[in-house]
């Protein structure tokens, strides 16, 4: 390590004011602090920190989506090879994912993190942490067969418009990852809806097989709720769908480890869930007696299964900066997000992602429902006075 | 009975480098120094000049504002130096001491009322002793304050055990807190901690004596205050150290201002971490002897690893101060720090290996672990902060300067060092208790 540091020092001078690549000076910094943490010390207030700081925040997030994502490659093998009815192993069938997803995710950090560098560059401000975990969130919610040239839109579109232009991470209002999917959503209809959610990339000496169906359980439930698959092939995720929202199984797993490590809030999770639930079983409740397929009957459950329910409730919704910041705000939030979600995918089948769209509608009124919460604990405070 | 407080939210720091029970008398020192910037938004005017001869309780200076607060001698001796910073601010006022310490007598009258211990407090000097909320100031005699606190532990990383430090002092401190008692007119609250209610058994009535239970910053004053005895808009509490208490305690036994305290000098770099019975404002030098080193490596403070100022090889001991600790600088990078398992690295997130080792004692540096980013995380301030305040939020409002929302959300009831452990946790690593200070320094002139 001695080498890599002598390295780095040899070359910081010319990144340093009055240095050759000045410009690159912020740039310079994020990969000096990305291979180092660096020796500063407290200069004001506590002498001593907490060991936490926004690199471990956000690489802690990455480790949660990791069975996500390798389980997610390994869907798009077994997806692609059950297509055509081959027969295949399990690492066929995760070596043709992960050569089709590796491209998705190089895509989406570098158009990312090149739109953040240049406008570190530009305001002069050291770069922030959030892409690590925005660069990973986009691919996971993407189909497989997104061209790449979408994805690095949809990466410069929210790193660009979703953040930096209200002043980079942290004073973003919506969650970035979630804009961009729902950029590329209505920007691109055609590439993201429809049969798109198994890569059919022609496999020599096959054919499709006749039963083949493109159509994920959230559009099939939408018409007869019978239609849908098991509940422990949706549970384990072996469908079509997102790459990496399929398995609610993996979602669960990194759920508990964000829980775990203190990284994302309990709360938002429980609640998304018990909103969305509730709304179900209201539904239940309020469905036409005579039509027994209809969406509205739906077991609750199920909605915790099908689509990116879990996905959202678990990665995107528990994003601090856009979600809401108070204790109850946080209860509110997530039930919130979960009954909208519901509301949308059993009565808008024109927009399958109602969770991506309930959770964006959220990030725009965590604000307002923090600052009722606020007002409440003010009020409460000068009953007391 | 008074209340028992349970505080669930907060998080006591284990440390390396706690003081054993045995103390020291630091050696007589040939130079003593008083320093206004001890004491808070007070603008000093000398009374004593160089070359006067001072006796242990005379006058030095007093506040500008409110010219009633004097701050005496420690000490006697001659006035060598007036040490004046940048604008001609006054920073010490320097005292060569005789060789035997000579006292002003104070007449301490027989019958104690609110009104006479206010005089003999002002005119010993040791009114400075006692400090109000809100503001952390000291206190003043005009106001009527609707309680006064005494906190008799202190839940800091490494803090002083004040039930060894008052063993020897128990009736001074006794003495000390009736006499508190009268100025408060009876309402006298003291937070004790697990067995410590014969400390203040036979002075405090029962239902004045609270039991406090819990992490860090069970101990200090302002969280006891907010769950006894809560400050509201427009209201003053007073509250004085134990120490300090001692301090009055004998003032008011033997007419003298003998400003003698117990020091813990603690932290990993200490050689025998234990207590120093020293005099308010000798040098360091002196007190520390040959425990701590200075040098580029060694971070000495005044205080604790979380409210306390660094020290220098030059600085003399502080008004209130009761701890000194030295603790490695943290100056080297690390290879990939935030990859790497940390079985030695100390969070309140669970994301390094070391919760899985709850009991083990950190020797932990002053390196920052990561540099200062906007404010993203949420809901990590309130697992450290017992009160019902929305910690971030009024942050917040103290950064946006809007007065009106910083007092409603209850600027009033903080000081800087309750919220040391959300600056401790901060991910983004943002100055919580510089920001803290500015919001009430702003709150004390405008509000």
């Amino acid at each position: 390590m001695k080498f890599l540091k002598n390295l780095v020092d040899n070359v910081k001078p010319h990144f340093d004011e009055g240095g050759k690549l000045e410009k690159l000076h912020y740039v310079f910094d994020g990969f000096e602090t990305f291979l180092f943490v660096p020796g500063t010390v407290t200069n004001k207030g506590v002498h001593i920190r907490d060991s936490m700081d926004l690199k471990r925040t956000m690489v802690m997030v990455i480790f949660a989506m990791i069975p996500c994502l390798l389980f997610g490659m390994w869907n798009v093998g077994h997806q692609h090879y059950l297509a055509y009815g081959m027969e295949t192993s399990h690492w066929e069938n995760f070596l043709f994912g992960a050569l089709k997803v590796t491209p998705i995710i190089v895509v989406s950090y570098a158009s990312g993190l090149t739109v953040e560098f240049i406008f570190a560059t530009m305001n002069k401000h050291s770069i922030s942490e959030g892409y690590l975990v925005t660069g990973m969130l986009i691919p996971l919610t993407l189909p497989v067969t997104t061209p790449l040239w979408m994805v690095a839109l949809g990466g410069i579109f929210c790193t660009l418009l979703g953040k930096e232009i209200f002043g980079g991470t942290g004073m973003n209002f919506m969650n970035p990852a979630l804009l961009a999917r729902a950029f590329l959503f209505f920007a691109f209809p055609a590439f993201l809806s429809g049969e798109i959610w198994t890569d059919l990339s022609p496999e020599v000496g096959h054919s499709i097989v006749d039963g083949y169906s493109g159509a994920t359980n959230l559009v099939a439930f939408d018409y007869n709720i019978d239609n849908i698959q098991a509940a422990s092939t949706m549970f384990w995720g072996f469908e079509q769908g997102s790459i990496g929202e399929t398995s609610v199984f993996c979602v669960l797993l990194g759920a508990v480890f964000l829980i775990v490590t203190g990284v994302g809030s309990w709360r938002i999770i429980l609640s998304v869930f018990a909103g969305g639930y509730i709304m179900g079983f209201l539904m239940n409740l309020l469905a036409p007696a005579g039509d027994l397929t209809h969406a509205m009957h739906m077991p609750a459950h199920h909605h915790w299964l099908i689509g990116s329910f879990a996905f959202g409730a678990v990665f995107m919704a528990t994003d601090p900066v856009s979600a809401s910041h108070t204790v109850k705000g946080k209860y509110i939030y997530g039930l919130l997000i979960g009954a909208f979600a519901v509301i949308l995918r059993v009565f808008n089948p024109a927009y399958p992602e109602g969770v991506m769209l309930s959770i964006l509608l959220f990030n725009v009124f965590a604000p307002l429902i923090d600052h009722l919460v606020v007002e409440q604990h003010i009020k409460t405070r000068l009953k007391h006075a | 009975m008074g209340k028992t407080v349970h505080i669930r939210k907060g998080f006591d720091i284990k440390l390396v480098g706690k003081a054993v029970a045995e103390t020291a008398h630091a050696p007589t020192s040939s130079i003593f120094a008083v320093q206004p910037p001890d004491f808070r938004t007070l603008i000093p005017k000398l009374i004593a000049k160089q070359g006067d001869e001072v006796l242990a309780g005379q006058q030095l200076f007093y506040d500008k504002d409110r010219p009633e607060i004097k701050i005496t001698s420690p000490i006697s001796g001659e006035v060598v130096e007036i040490v004046r910073g940048a604008k001609r601010r006054i920073m010490e006022v320097r005292i060569v001491p005789d060789k035997e310490n000579r006292y002003i007598s104070f007449d301490i009258p027989d019958q104690l009322t609110k009104e006479n211990v206010t005089e003999v407090l002002l005119e010993s000097g040791c009114w400075s002793y006692i400090r109000q909320r809100p503001f952390s100031t000291i206190a003043n005699p005009e106001n009527s304050p609707k309680a006064i606190f005494v906190s008799c532990f202190d839940s800091a990383p490494l803090a002083p055990d004040n039930d060894y430090i008052l063993k020897d002092e128990k009736e001074s401190f006794q003495r000390g807190l009736s006499v508190l008692n009268t100025l408060a007119e009876g309402n006298l609250n003291v937070g004790i901690a697990d067995g410590q209610s014969d400390l203040v058994r036979d002075v405090i009535s029962s239902d004045k004596t609270h039991q406090i239970k819990g992490p860090h910053p069970a101990g200090n004053v302002g969280i006891q205050i907010h769950h006894i005895n809560r400050i509201k808009k427009g209201e003053i509490v007073w509250y004085v150290n134990p120490q300090d208490v001692v301090i009055i305690g004998r003032l008011f036994t033997n007419g003298k201002y003998q400003a003698e305290r117990t020091i813990a000098i603690t932290g990993s770099l200490v050689k025998n971490p234990s207590y120093v019975k020293v005099l308010t404002g000798q040098p360091l030098k002196d007190i520390i002897g040959d425990k701590i080193t200075f040098n580029d490596n060694t971070r000495v403070i005044q205080g604790n690893v979380l409210t306390g100022r660094t020290a220098y090889e030059d600085s003399f001991l502080s008004f209130y101060e009761t701890q000194i600790s030295a603790i490695p600088e943290g100056k080297e990078p690390e290879f990939f720090g935030w990859l790497l398992p940390g079985l030695d690295k100390l969070s309140l997130s669970r994301s390094y290996f070391s919760w899985f080792t709850p009991k083990k004692k950190y020797d932990l540096t002053t390196n920052t672990h990561g540099e200062e980013r906007a404010f993203v995380m949420s809901g990590e301030y309130e697992k450290v902060l017992p009160m019902d305040i929305m910690p971030v939020q009024l942050l917040k409002s103290i950064m946006a300067q809007d007065l009106e929302r910083m007092e409603n959300l209850g600027i009033y009831e903080v000081s800087e060092e309750d919220f040391a452990l959300c600056e401790f946790v901060c991910t983004s690593k943002i100055d919580v208790q510089r920001v803290i200070a500015e919001g009430l320094e702003y709150f004390r002139i405008e509000g």
